[in-house]
């Protein structure tokens, strides 16, 4: 396997793993406690928060460190390749459960309440006769659906857009052209903050809630918000990619840090066009 | 050697314990009572005897090797460690197994599904912790629930021969009929099951799923909810009457008849002690599972009806909460008419040391439904 | 100790061996990382173990005896939850920390630090788990499986649960991809795939079934705690959801999660029966595919837990067949092994004990599953106790027995002395014998119809539930003969050769036994 001379890097004793175990901790439980409105539970999750955020930017510090430090050969570069697709491939299948919930919802389990909902009395509670898509429960006006043609299909070619610079700004890393590298990155990251204004504004504008919108609400907002969830922190790590290029960690060589937000931004792209047909469109 | 081991220890237990037996023990499946069931039954002894039989061959191998190839008899091992032939049939000659045993299973379950043509149909409805049956076609209504005492549950009385496989009022069929079950529940997930039928289907809130039955002989079935529904999951029996058509018809009227007296009850101006006692009976048969026969409840899960809020409080809500529940609470609108519902409201109140003093009428109830 | 890796970190001072408590909270070994999951396994066995004592306790006789319905159900409930997320699964993680990198030649995990979260995440689980016994309504009662909407009825242990039940997720993620990377990325030069052990093969699939699965348990759960709290609908029929949606979403996790619990004994069974046959395992080849069609498989055949929902007919028969398929792969892997045995030249040292008894009594829990997954047949039996018998046959002659034999098979390598043999038989026999009284019955009683998760039953099941009892109170103490076997050990004893056993094979047994802290800090190379 490694034909090069260097040892693969073993880090030495850290604390770290520790630290994670006590934020996640403490926001578990503090999460918790101010769902079941015991309130010193809000502080108690914040503290979590609080010593995630040291968490990771003290983590990822060490490991650019060690990085930059020339400690990864060849090797550990492999070894961040494939855990990063493996940990991509988790986040499929997370999004895959949502997905497949949506598509039983529609697909199955609406027609089977039409049957049973005739002794069940729920009917009258239901907008149009009987269940059926978009079923928004309890809600007596039937909510008028976002028009896919609109904010959603911006939306979309926002991201595809973003996905087209941030190959560009790769391809100026690979020429070791920082300028096209940083140009493309600031595109990028400025289409992916767009992208969740417009998101937020959506939400504001949208006629129903997530609470008490039926199975319609629950699936639209579940899926949506995860995704925004994961724009969020793609934006995040892209911005701290630029930050990383601006002070020249990357060569044309090495920059797999580069490479593994681009993949997982690229993933978020896919699952957004899977949002926009199934969610927005049909 | 294992199989050798249990059954000789098993028999020495049995041995044991036949002296306090309490009942017959069965090793089998309950003798079927309809078609679908004695299918089932019969499917199993296949797949039983095969897989004895599949067992008996590779473990009397491997035991053979295990007596001959071993090193304390000097044996040497020899060092093969492939054979595709060898491999490719013992593939092959699963899948002809399964297939053997997948036909005629496909066969009963097309059986199961069939619920068309059907003489009749039985709203089944899962409560916690009771069930509800509802005969569409006569407009029969009425609860079933556990009638073991508690004291046998808590080991102060000995226990009935049929100990938590007994109910009040048990569901009535024809014998001969095709029965169409359509079954629901109001809370929580339920399984409505009858060994000797054949039938388990569970109950799920907002959806109707069907079962159908046609039972043979006349007699008495028993069965229990089979899907963990919360506290009482193990106290919430089935039980099957079957009769003869004319003995069912009279059972029809019978039930129409005692309906029609409860109704007229509800129209007249009741007295508020009267309504107390009428209260006890339906509090202890309904309410005491949860609240408890003292009242004092199960905190914090199930409140205090003794001093408790509502109990006190104003009696319309008192009235509100017992007919559209609240959270784990169940609406008790379908389950109990409208002079249960005054009298166990009365009870709540003036009895299990209270003393709100007021009352309301069946009438009222029946205005505020 | 020679740390040639510390010349690489001096930037946070010299690591080669931290000591005392540091050791183990910030280690980056796989074999201390490894140790702690193996102790932490063991004390949720034990703690999870006692918990079925009560169980038994309670089910001795008919009436209630010692607690009341809601107590029972949250003893079963908590019972299944740590045995499966607590014992058997850590386990399995304790033993591919230790193995992984010495059978394949690696320096250690390809991640040292994730490594050590994925065990630090595994105490506040427990911490959540443990804790929700005392909060106001007490722990979770709706049973492992969690079904909605009786967890949405549920309080805040729920939370508690689900959250505990996110973060193990997370740790079993980092883990496997840990695993896998290490495996993919770390092998030995001339190490190719079909070259790897068995054992590894089998890790290899459990840890892709773990990264597949896992995160399907989350979105579950996610959905169930917004249900609670945020008003959406996904399980309540009422605002047009569907409570047999959790069902589908949870065993499309948990299917999968039972074979996650069985794969790598399978890789343990496969290498501790060709040492002590002395012989190369047999159709290593084949175990390997059959491995790869049995993952497969596993994610298309969740539904035979929910045949009593009543799907449409086209689901319940698909379901029936794929769920029968499974047993040919499976058949394929214990024809092997006995082929192993075959013409072998066999001594039955404890480790060879166990893994015949798992091969055959995993077999008894793999015929009761067909017997399940033939619908008409699982509709008498769906929620009794022949179900409750076919998973611990599967789950506790099947995993936890492969565990055991496994922990005697390495115990030399790990401690460097060997443990002691009679009492090993001891445990053994004990083991077994007791076993079998407990979970043997529940075949008829399930059969009879009694249904699981109740205190309380019909009087006819009376014997059977008491010979259960019985037994389950002894295997519960033989297991403490375990632990003892277990300390003697470590304590001391013979010393243990590089390669004590006579027909061992594979890298670990070139090294010396104890292993040294750092193995292959240079990778051997297989010819
Ligand atoms: C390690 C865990 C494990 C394993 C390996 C298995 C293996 C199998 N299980 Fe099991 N199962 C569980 C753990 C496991 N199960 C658990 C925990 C539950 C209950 C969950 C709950 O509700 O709490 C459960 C429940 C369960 C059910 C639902 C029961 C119900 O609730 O109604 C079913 C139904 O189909 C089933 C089937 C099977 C089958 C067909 C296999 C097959 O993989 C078995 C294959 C093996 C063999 C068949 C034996 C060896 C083969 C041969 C010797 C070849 C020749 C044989 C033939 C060709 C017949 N299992
Ligand atoms: C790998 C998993 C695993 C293992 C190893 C076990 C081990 C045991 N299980 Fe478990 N069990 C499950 C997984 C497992 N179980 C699951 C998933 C369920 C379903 C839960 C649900 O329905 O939701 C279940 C349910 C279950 C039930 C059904 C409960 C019900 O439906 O109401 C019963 C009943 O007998 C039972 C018994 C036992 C016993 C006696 C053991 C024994 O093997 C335990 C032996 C070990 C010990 C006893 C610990 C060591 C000893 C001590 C702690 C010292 C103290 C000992 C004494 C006081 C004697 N289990
Ligand atoms: Cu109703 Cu269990
Ligand atoms: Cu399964």
């Amino acid at each position: 396997m490694s034909q090069n001379p260097k040892q693969y890097y073993l880090p030495g004793a850290s604390l770290w793993p520790l630290i994670s175990s006590i934020a996640l901790f403490l926001m578990a439980a503090g999460f918790s406690m101010s769902l079941n409105d015991i309130a010193s539970g809000d502080y108690v999750l914040i503290a979590g928060a609080l010593v995630l955020a040291y968490l990771l930017f003290g983590w990822f510090s060490e490991v650019i460190k060690e990085s930059v430090s020339g400690f990864y050969n060849k090797q550990v570069d492999a070894s961040f390749r494939w855990s990063m697709g493996w940990f991509i491939l988790s986040e499929v299948m997370f999004f895959a459960g949502f997905f497949g919930a949506l598509f039983y919802v529609r697909n199955f389990s609406l027609d089977w309440i039409e049957a049973g909902s005739y002794f069940q009395g729920f009917v009258a509670s239901w907008p149009t006769a009987g269940p059926s898509w978009p079923l928004t429960g309890e809600a007596t006006k039937a909510i008028e659906l976002l028009d896919p043609w609109h904010l959603p299909a911006i939306n979309t070619l926002i991201l595809l857009t973003s996905g087209a610079t941030l190959t560009w700004a790769h391809w100026g890393l690979m020429k070791d052209n920082r300028k096209q590298t940083i140009i493309g990155l600031a595109l990028t990251v400025a289409l992916g903050v767009i992208f969740l204004y417009l998101q937020m504004h959506e939400y504001a504008e949208a006629t129903f809630t997530m609470a008490g919108a039926g199975i319609y609400g629950s699936t639209f907002y579940m899926l949506t918000g995860f995704h925004g969830l994961h724009v969020t922190m793609g934006t995040i790590m892209l911005a701290i990619i630029l930050f990383r290029v601006l002070k020249g960690h990357f060569s044309s060589q090495d920059h797999f840090g580069f490479e593994a937000v681009a993949w997982y931004w690229h993933f978020v792209d896919v699952v957004w066009l899977l949002l926009f047909v199934f969610v927005y469109w049909l | 050697m294992n199989k050798r081991t249990i059954l000789s220890w098993g028999a020495a237990f049995l041995s044991l314990f036949a002296a306090n037996s309490h009942a017959d023990y069965a090793l089998n499946l309950k003798t079927p009572s309809t078609e679908i069931a004695s299918q089932i039954y019969d499917l199993h002894m296949l797949i039983l005897w095969v897989c004895i039989a599949i067992f008996v061959v590779v473990f009397g191998l491997m035991f053979y090797s295990i007596l001959k190839h071993r090193k304390s008899v000097g044996h040497k091992a020899s060092q093969f460690h492939e054979n595709h032939w060898l491999e490719v049939v013992w593939t092959i000659i699963p899948v002809i197994i399964l297939a053997s045993m997948a036909y005629p299973a496909t066969k009963t379950i097309l059986a199961m599904k069939d619920t068309a043509a059907a003489d009749m149909s039985i709203k089944v409805t899962g409560y916690q912790w009771k069930w509800g049956y509802d005969y569409i076609d006569q407009d029969v209504k009425f609860i079933s629930t556990l009638s073991t005492p508690q004291d046998q549950i808590h080991n102060k009385a000995e226990k009935g021969e049929n100990y938590l496989l007994e109910v009040d009022n048990p569901m009535v069929v024809p014998v001969g009929k095709k029965v169409r079950l359509l079954i629901t529940a109001e809370d929580v997930i339920h399984s409505w099951w009858i060994p000797e039928f054949g039938v388990k289907q569970d109950a799920i809130p907002g959806f109707m799923k069907e079962a159908w039955i046609r039972v043979e002989k006349p007699g008495t079935y028993r069965g229990q909810c089979a899907e963990l529904c919360g506290k009482d999951h193990g106290f919430m029996p089935i039980v099957v009457e079957a009769m003869e058509e004319a003995d069912y018809n009279a059972w029809v009227v019978a039930q129409k008849d005692a309906a029609a007296a409860a109704d007229a009850g509800a129209d007249r101006e009741w007295a508020k002690d009267e309504l107390v006692t009428a209260g006890k009976a339906v509090y202890e048969k309904n309410c005491a599972v949860c609240h408890q026969a003292t009242g004092a409840g199960l905190p914090p899960a199930f409140p205090a009806i003794t001093g408790g809020a509502v109990s006190t409080g104003p009696i319309e809500g008192h009235l509100d909460i017992i007919l559209n529940g609240k959270n784990i609470m169940p609406a008790w609108k379908a389950v109990l008419n409208d002079t249960d519902i005054a009298a166990v409201i009365a009870y709540e109140r003036n009895a299990l040391g209270n003393s709100a003093g007021d009352i309301i009428q069946p009438s009222a109830v029946k205005a505020a439904r | 100790m020679s740390t040639t890796t510390a010349t690489h970190h001096d930037d946070h001072g010299d690591h080669g061996h931290p000591t005392g408590v540091m050791r183990w909270v910030a280690s980056t070994n796989h074999k201390d990382i490894g140790t702690m999951y193996l102790w932490f396994s063991l004390f949720m066995f034990f703690f999870a173990g006692a918990m079925a004592m009560g169980i038994r306790a309670e089910l001795f006789q008919p009436g209630l005896q010692f607690m009341d319905p809601l107590a029972f159900n949250q003893l079963t409930t908590l019972h299944g939850l740590i045995m499966i997320f607590g014992a058997i699964m850590p386990a399995f993680v304790g033993f591919a920390n230790w193995m992984v990198p010495m059978m394949i030649g690696a320096p250690d995990m390809a991640f040292p630090r994730l490594n050590n979260m994925s065990f630090w995440l595994l105490i506040p689980a427990a911490i959540l788990l443990i804790a929700s016994i005392f909060v106001p309504g007490g722990p979770i009662a709706g049973g492992w499986t969690m079904y909605a909407p009786l967890s949405v009825q549920a309080g805040m242990s729920m939370d508690m649960s689900i959250l505990a039940l996110h973060i193990l997720g997370v740790s079993s993620i980092v883990g496997s991809i840990n695993i896998i990377t290490t495996i993919l990325n770390l092998r030995a030069p001339g190490m190719d795939l079909m070259k790897m052990p068995l054992f590894i093969w089998t890790w290899l699939i459990t840890a892709f079934l773990l990264i597949a699965a896992m995160p399907i348990l989350a979105g579950a759960l996610t959905m169930l705690i917004t249900d609670r709290h945020f008003g959406t609908a996904f399980f309540d029929a009422a605002g047009g959801g569907d409570p047999v949606l959790f069902q589908h979403v949870f065993w499309f996790f948990g299917h999968p999660e039972v074979y996650i619990m069985i794969l790598p004994a399978f890789g343990i069974i496969s290498t501790i029966i060709p040492t002590f046959a002395r012989k190369p395992l047999f159709g290593y080849a084949s175990m390997v595919y059959a491995t790869a069609a049995i993952a497969l498989l596993s994610f298309v055949v969740w539904a035979h837990h929910m045949f009593a929902t009543g799907m449409p007919v086209a689901g319940q028969l698909f379901f029936m067949y794929s769920t029968m398929l499974i047993s040919i792969p499976t058949g394929v892997k214990v024809f092997n092994w006995v082929a192993t045995m075959w013409r072998g030249s066999m001594t039955f040292e404890t480790p060879m004990l166990f893994s015949i008894a798992v091969v055959l009594l995993f077999t008894i829990g793999g015929f009761s599953g067909l017997v399940l997954a033939v619908l008409p047949v699982d509709i008498q039996l769906q929620d009794t106790y022949y179900v409750v018998a076919h998973f611990h046959y599967v789950l506790f002659s099947g995993a936890a027995m492969s565990i055991m034999g496994g922990v005697y098979y390495w115990l030399p390598k790990w401690t460097g002395h060997m443990y002691d043999e009679t009492l090993g038989k001891w445990h053994f026999w004990l083991t077994t014998i007791a076993f079998n009284i407990t979970f043997f019955p529940m075949h008829f009683t399930g059969l009879a119809g009694m249904p699981r998760r109740i205190p309380d039953y019909a009087l006819q099941f009376a014997e059977f539930n008491m010979i259960s009892s019985l037994g389950a109170f002894a295997l519960g103490i033989s297991q403490l003969l375990f632990l003892y076997v277990v300390v003697k050990c470590i304590r001391g004893g013979a010393k243990a050769a590089a390669s004590p056993w006579e027909g061992a094979d594979g890298l670990e047994w070139t090294v010396p036994s104890p292993a040294p802290f750092h193995t292959f800090e240079t990778p051997p190379t297989v010819k």
